[in-house]
């Protein structure tokens, strides 16, 4: 009897000492107040100056490349139509000078990345070519509702246990009262409401209609680089046949030291 | 009795067991295809002959690459000479992959890339085997073992033999290193490739490259078998193709026809960086009009565009 008494706490201490060890530590904010929101949830942290480093696509994303110059993109006749008619000198007259820092050309682009948290549930993502901001909203975001040259972006972060059919997706939409910090994970953001643009400088459109998925991966190197890198799929009924499908890198700087703000250019 | 008060240990195991995140069982396999919505001319006819536009080059590298002609693959030598590992993210082709189970564990001990025409099968070790000594044989399928960080296959390859990093002979030396960041989201494979080569580069060079889950496309898994045969009678007397320094005549074929500034066309690290952009502000303005390789991949059956060098819309 004794022996089964002894062999009994031994199995519930086991059992208690293996909750402890598997699972997740949830995180408290200062007074002890549970945090629920997207910032205490990040796996990954997104902050910081980031520059983009510009090893592909060079002539088509360091410089604005010749008019009708589409390669790469696929684009429908319409597309291609309405490419054609691209003038950079009247889009600056008519104010439109900003037509390819929307979204889908702006990440695109030769520039460097400032993000930090607008608040505990919108990242915020600012420019400094063309100074643009982006704000990437998780939770029950409803949306401004119009358009606009960055449109409507929806956030969520997606772990190894949760977003991809392994889990709970209040946790990775920030919904979630109580918040686990998961070691890894991406961050997944949709964008419409796009008042459309230029894919790139020389005139490449999407229309309003484009909606584009990105996901955000964060990589630590072990010489303690930090890169990331970002797939995009732009798809667009009316001047893409298909999505347009690409990958961005951008690289972890330690200050603001070459941040130069330089405002929307539609020649240059 | 024993088995009935040790329910309680082993019940709250399993179930903590099942509810931690379980890592590395993302399912990479499968065929992938590359959509040719990056680095299209690279992909298909091949860069321009003289570009080392936004790679990290030194000037022992750039001397090379500028004697280089595409005459040496005529050599019965290099016919067969593959790519290494790092061509996945600046190579044309899709991908795919498999991976090798132990049969006693189940285990997957690698993940298998396969090879294209002109690439061997990289295959990637799962079971924590060690790289070899530096003085071990380096093939052209290098040495590569992976560990996943989360749903992150990241892997690290050595032992590459001297290749090329661009199909215009930019050089890699056989002791170069590429690490990639190997990613899933659905039916989107993306993989960032970051090549360090203490010979030819002075900062790392990272590439990115993308393909979509195509479960038709029938990718092969071998390279098929390359078989040397005299091309060039001229070769015969031992004659090695190159363009001797200072003789290049394509050097300033990019400049020439889309006005980009030949310090960016000879690369260097400074070309992969926005402030670049500065330096060339007074002297490139775009051509007027594109009239070569101006679409492509071209999938509208409406869309009429140049899509070759002959300047013809078709």
């Amino acid at each position: 009897m004794t022996d089964g008494i002894s062999q009994t706490r031994v199995s519930w201490l086991v059992g208690v000492l293996a909750f402890a060890l598997f699972l997740p530590v949830h995180v408290k904010a200062q007074g002890g107040q549970t945090l629920s929101l997207a910032k205490a949830s990040a796996p990954i942290d997104l902050t910081g100056y980031w520059v983009t480093i510009i090893t592909q696509d060079w002539r088509w994303r360091m410089v604005t490349p010749a008019k009708g110059d589409y390669a790469g993109v696929p684009i429908t006749a319409e597309g291609k139509r309405v490419a054609d008619t691209w003038d950079p000198a009247r889009d600056e007259a008519s104010g439109a000078a900003c037509k390819s820092y929307g979204a889908p050309g702006l990440m695109h682009a030769p520039t460097r990345l400032h993000i930090t948290w607008q608040d505990d549930n919108t990242l915020k993502v600012e420019t400094d070519y063309g100074m643009q901001t982006r704000l990437l909203h998780f939770g029950k975001w409803k949306g401004a509702g119009s358009a606009s040259l960055q449109g409507d972006s929806v956030a969520e972060w997606e772990t190894p246990h949760i977003g991809r059919g392994r889990g709970d997706p209040e946790a990775s939409s920030g919904r979630r009262e109580e918040v686990q910090t998961p070691q890894f994970g991406d961050l997944k953001v949709i964008t419409n409401y796009l008042s459309g643009g230029y894919l790139r400088k020389n005139g490449v459109p999407y229309s309003a209609d484009a909606t584009m998925t990105e996901y955000w991966d964060l990589f630590k190197e072990p010489n303690g680089d930090q890169r990331i890198m970002l797939a995009m799929r732009v798809a667009d009924p009316t001047y893409l046949i298909t999505p347009w499908l690409t990958v961005l890198q951008f690289k972890k700087e330690s200050s603001d030291a070459k941040w130069d703000r330089t405002p929307c250019s539609a020649k240059w | 009795m024993k088995i009935i008060k040790s329910i309680p240990a082993w019940g709250v195991i399993l179930l903590a067991m099942i509810s931690v995140p379980s890592f590395g069982q993302v399912d990479l396999a499968g065929a992938w295809t590359n959509p040719g919505h990056m680095d299209w001319l690279d992909h298909g006819r091949g860069p321009d002959l003289v570009d080392y536009s936004g790679i990290p080059i030194n000037d022992t590298a750039r001397v090379k690459a500028l004697s280089y002609t595409a005459a040496v693959q005529t050599e019965q030598e290099r016919q067969c000479e593959y790519y290494t590992p790092s061509y996945v993210v600046f190579g044309p082709f899709g991908l795919n992959i498999w991976n090798e189970v132990d049969s006693a564990t189940s285990k997957i001990v690698a993940w298998k890339m396969g090879a294209w025409i002109d690439k061997d099968i990289t295959t990637i070790w799962m079971d924590g085997r060690p790289h070899p000594s530096k003085s071990a044989f380096h093939p052209y399928s290098g040495f590569t073992t992976g560990v996943w960080e989360g749903d992150t296959l990241t892997t690290r390859s050595t032992h590459m033999k001297v290749a090329y990093l661009r199909r215009n002979g930019v050089p890699s030396s056989d002791q170069a290193t590429l690490v990639e960041h190997i990613v899933r989201h659905g039916d989107i494979l993306a993989i960032m490739g970051i090549i360090e080569d203490p010979i030819y580069l002075t900062e790392p060079f990272a590439m990115a490259s993308i393909w979509e889950q195509d479960p038709h496309a029938n990718i092969m898994r071998m390279s098929q078998p390359c078989e040397p045969i005299l091309e060039d009678e001229r070769l015969e007397d031992g004659t090695v193709p190159h363009i001797l320094p200072g003789k290049n005549p394509y050097i300033n074929e990019v400049t020439q026809r889309y006005h980009v500034p030949l310090e960016a066309v000879l690369g260097g690290a400074e070309t992969m960086y926005p402030e670049f952009r500065k330096k060339i502000k007074d002297t490139y303005a775009p051509a007027a009009k594109c009239d070569r390789y101006c679409c492509g991949p071209v999938t509208d059956p409406a869309l009429k565009c140049i899509r070759d060098a002959s300047g013809k819309e078709r």
